[in-house]
């Protein structure tokens, strides 16, 4: 229901009412409402909705998820390689190297 | 983009789908709440890539596919009235009220907007005093304090020319109505994160315990899906039924307590009708008292305006997760995502709009089709949607 | 009806109680989708028309015709320009005047020649906002080597127009053994996309009022004739070439393949899109694919060529950042599909109109 996306406060005007400042999105820069989170800092990540942070990212729960997915799949041999099987049932044109696939080009279509 | 890149990487989505493999013994059905969840499965192709033990259900998180034909009925009126500017979230223009849509509005004079937050069409009542700014507050718990910061801020600045036409529908009352449908196959959610963003999770664990089913807080990017699928299959393979938050980068117990005081102040729960499922008691806001006066409805009079959901339409049984999309009569046939007889059809992330897309891709029926009687009587209907020849498409664009 | 009475269903299906909330298709009034690029502008001409004065060579669907005309053949095209606001980072209403026609034309493999310039003005615009448009449209025709050989102008009452309006027509000569139209696509050719997309669009929304956010690129409006010439140089049997402007990659590639009667396949990682792009679609909630593009174009060349035309596109200016994003394939005729970085697929499908901002 709620495309909500990650942007990096850049900076804050404390007499807006109600309260505003900058939000980065990779690049894209828009004011948003931070009214709901009135001890927002600068350099502090958001998600932001309609022009309104919703709520702080945390680093720390981010980056203990991201240590979770790497510590999965170790049962990955024993069930045969589903990846590149999908792959080929989706149709990729050229065969797909897993190990490529991990590069990440940050300039994919998403 | 930071929090982005990190959860679509591609190498750990393979780890995450070769460990929920390996968890699946059997089949089960999960849904996903929210329609931003089902846009990044089917833009991601996250379906096509579980086991076949795992079905996604798409549930009725879409809030343009929910709003009741007879709000969308009442906003035409409105939106086509001379002193009004009516402004609206973009996705909203193309949805079907009874005989037109926003669009067709537009087109015949009416001066309809598209705004990106609540707050550009307060600017704009503020810039237009001799006209009346009206902005369709449509959403879940994500939206509602976007558009209740809005209506504060006209009340507080004396902004008479400024009203909201409110459909705001709420989550967990969902919830309890699907999971006390007769025919109901939900046996796992994946919640809304950003819902939870703002709620927090306390209104799950008592669904959880007298459903007895799982629920997860999911975020939005693909690996994000994925860990609440793993974690989802993982507790109906133990037989568990939690509570659990596997976005917590987002999403606090205590959700944000600053715009649950403004969603007190300024809504109060009411009973809402949803678009093809019916009146949910409970399951919405309308503003309160102190903020009646800027409601549209009230304001322009529109409440004798009644108008009943079109019969063949089946949405609201594809909403439940009580059948597939082709599993009715006008799917594909009558109802197209070029004419649409319900808002499944419209977005591109609607449940019957993506099974329509899959179809065609395939040249049958998509997978999982459990009707092949009905479905092959269907696959000799026309296709409307694909009617264009070939040679006339465009030679002047 | 007799089969579908076997459906399961607890409605009984009575096609006389049938009420469509929404024949958006007998719209009375043309609606802005119509001149979207997508599935609604495709049925207006199909509707209106195509009955009115179809003929073949309308129905040959290039971005420019191709006409035999005293021994020679000459590619014909013309378009309208309406954009708001009149003035975008990295462009303006007339450099697209110029660079849309020049390049509708170089879509046939012409090399543009002349041009003409129609201008509809608004009441009381300021003639040095109708000066700065001129100036950039002979700016952008020395840039694209052609030249402006006619023109009109006519004034509409205020509030009756949007500032400036022009309307371009160009000639160019298509060279011998050249014959590039959607129809030619094969299944086995390579799919080149000559640089990253959706700049354009997303620079024109990022100064569009009520949306306005700060970011820092550029629209890539540019002449691409000369870059066609580069590859034709390579091989002349190119079979299909299209600049994605309006309805961006997805329209022009729905079209082809509608056209050709063949499938598209791209692989999502391969196709350039700037960060800066991703991350505007990602809060406006709009796909790249979809947004307009006014100085690439996509190619479709038999894969025995595709190498040495794209080392060649990637030796010029206009080129420079090139990729083979996909292939043309037998499989779902008339569809263009995407395989997804995670390894899943989509349905890439002609945009109905417009894009529109999200929430959800």
């Amino acid at each position: 229901m709620c495309l909500a996306v990650p942007g990096k406060v850049v900076s804050i005007d404390h007499r807006a009412d109600p309260l505003t400042g900058v939000i980065d999105f990779g690049g894209v820069q828009k004011q948003a409402c931070l009214e709901y989170l009135p001890d927002l800092r600068v350099g502090e990540y958001v998600i932001v909705h309609v022009g309104f942070a919703l709520q702080r990212l945390d680093e720390a729960s981010a980056r203990a998820s991201l240590e979770l997915f790497e510590q999965l799949g170790l049962l990955e041999e024993e069930f045969g390689d589903a990846w590149r099987q999908a792959a080929e049932q989706a149709g990729d044109a050229v065969p797909h190297n897993p190990e490529s696939a991990h590069d990440k080009s940050g300039s994919e279509a998403r | 983009m930071k929090y982005i890149d990190e959860f679509n990487d591609p190498h750990l989505a393979r780890r995450l789908l070769d460990e929920i493999r390996a968890t699946v013994t059997r089949p089960w059905a999960l849904m996903e709440v929210c329609g931003g969840q089902t846009h990044s499965i089917i833009r991601h192709g996250i379906d096509q890539l579980l086991p076949e033990e795992v079905e996604l259900i798409h549930g009725p998180g879409c809030p343009v596919c929910v709003t009741p034909l007879e709000v969308i009925d009442k906003a035409l009126d409105i939106a086509a009235r001379p002193d009004v500017i009516f402004c609206s979230f973009g996705d909203m223009l193309r949805v079907p009220g009874t005989d037109r849509d926003l669009f067709r509005v537009k087109g015949e004079g009416g001066d309809v907007r598209v705004v990106y937050s609540p707050l550009d069409a307060l600017r704009l009542a503020r810039e237009n005093p001799g006209r009346q700014v009206v902005f369709f507050a449509i959403g879940f718990e994500t939206t509602a304090p976007a558009n209740a910061m809005a209506v504060h801020q006209a009340r507080r600045l004396g902004l008479d020319n400024f009203s909201l036409l409110v459909s705001h529908v709420r989550v967990p009352p969902a919830v309890e109505a699907i999971m006390t449908a007769p025919a109901c196959r939900v046996q796992g959610f994946l919640a809304a994160g950003h819902v939870c963003s703002v709620m927090g999770t306390a209104e799950y664990p008592e669904l959880a315990e007298r459903h007895r089913v799982p629920i997860v807080v999911t975020g939005f990017e693909p690996l994000d899906i994925l860990e609440g699928i793993r974690r989802a299959v993982h507790q109906l393979e133990r037989g568990e039924h939690r509570v659990e938050n596997a976005y917590p980068r987002a999403v606090r117990e205590a959700g944000n307590p600053a715009a649950l005081r403004m969603l007190e102040e300024v809504f109060e729960v009411a009973d809402r009708s949803w678009r093809g499922i019916g009146r949910i008691p409970a399951s919405g806001w309308r503003l309160s008292d102190a903020y009646r006066p800027y409601d549209a409805e009230h304001r322009f009079d529109v409440s004798g305006i009644r108008t009943e959901e079109p019969a063949v339409c089946r949405a609201g049984e594809v909403l439940q997760g009580l059948i597939k999309p082709t599993e009715c009569a006008a799917f594909g046939t009558t109802c197209t995502p070029r004419t649409p007889l319900g808002a499944t059809m419209v977005s591109s992330e609607g449940a019957c709009a993506a099974y329509y897309l899959y179809r065609r891709m395939n040249g049958q029926a998509p997978q999982g089709v459990s009707a092949p009687q009905g479905d092959s009587a269907r696959q000799g209907a026309p296709a409307r949607g694909s009617r264009i020849p070939q040679e006339e498409m465009n030679s002047i664009g | 009806m007799a089969e579908l009475a076997s459906v399961p269903s607890e409605t009984p299906v009575d096609p006389a109680n049938w009420t469509c909330p929404a024949p958006l298709r007998d719209q009375p009034v043309v609606v802005m989708g119509h001149g979207g690029g997508g599935a609604l502008s495709a049925e207006l001409i199909h509707d209106v028309f195509a009955p009115a004065y179809g003929n073949p060579t309308l129905a040959a669907m290039g971005d420019s015709a191709v006409l035999h005309l005293g021994g020679a053949r000459l590619a014909f095209s013309t378009d309208s320009y309406v954009v708001r606001p009149l003035f975008f980072p990295g462009g303006s209403l007339g450099d697209l005047a110029v660079n849309g026609t020049v390049n509708d034309l170089a879509m046939s493999g012409a090399r543009p020649a002349y041009l003409s310039a129609a201008f509809v003005l608004e009441e009381g615009v300021e003639l040095s906002v109708v000066d700065r448009v001129a100036r950039a449209m002979g700016a952008a025709a020395e840039a694209a080597g052609v030249t402006v050989a006619t023109g009109d102008t006519k004034v509409v009452e205020a509030g009756h127009g949007d500032g400036v309006y022009v309307t371009t027509a160009g000639i160019g000569l298509v060279p011998e053994g050249v014959d590039i139209r959607p129809q030619r696509a094969r299944p086995g050719d390579a799919v080149i996309v000559s640089g990253p997309i959706g700049l354009h669009g997303v620079a024109v929304m990022s100064v569009r009022e009520g949306l306005e956010f700060g970011i820092g690129i550029s629209s890539d409006t540019a002449p691409l004739a000369d870059l066609v010439a580069a590859m034709l140089a390579v091989t002349p049997d190119v079979h299909v070439l299209r600049d994605p402007t309006r309805g961006g990659l997805a329209a022009s590639l729905n079209e082809i393949a509608r056209a050709s009667g063949t499938g598209v396949r791209l692989r999502e990682r391969a196709i350039p899109v700037p960060d800066a792009v991703v991350s505007a679609c990602g809060f406006l909630g709009l796909d790249p694919l979809y947004v307009a593009n006014e100085g690439r174009l996509v190619a479709f060349v038999p894969p025995t060529e595709a190498e040495a035309v794209l080392a060649a596109m990637r030796a010029h200016p206009q080129g420079s950042e090139a990729a083979l994003i996909g292939e043309c394939v037998a499989e779902h005729p008339g569809m263009v599909v995407v395989a997804t970085a995670l390894g899943g697929t989509r349905v890439v499908d002609l945009p109905l109109g417009e894009q529109l901002p999200r929430i959800c």
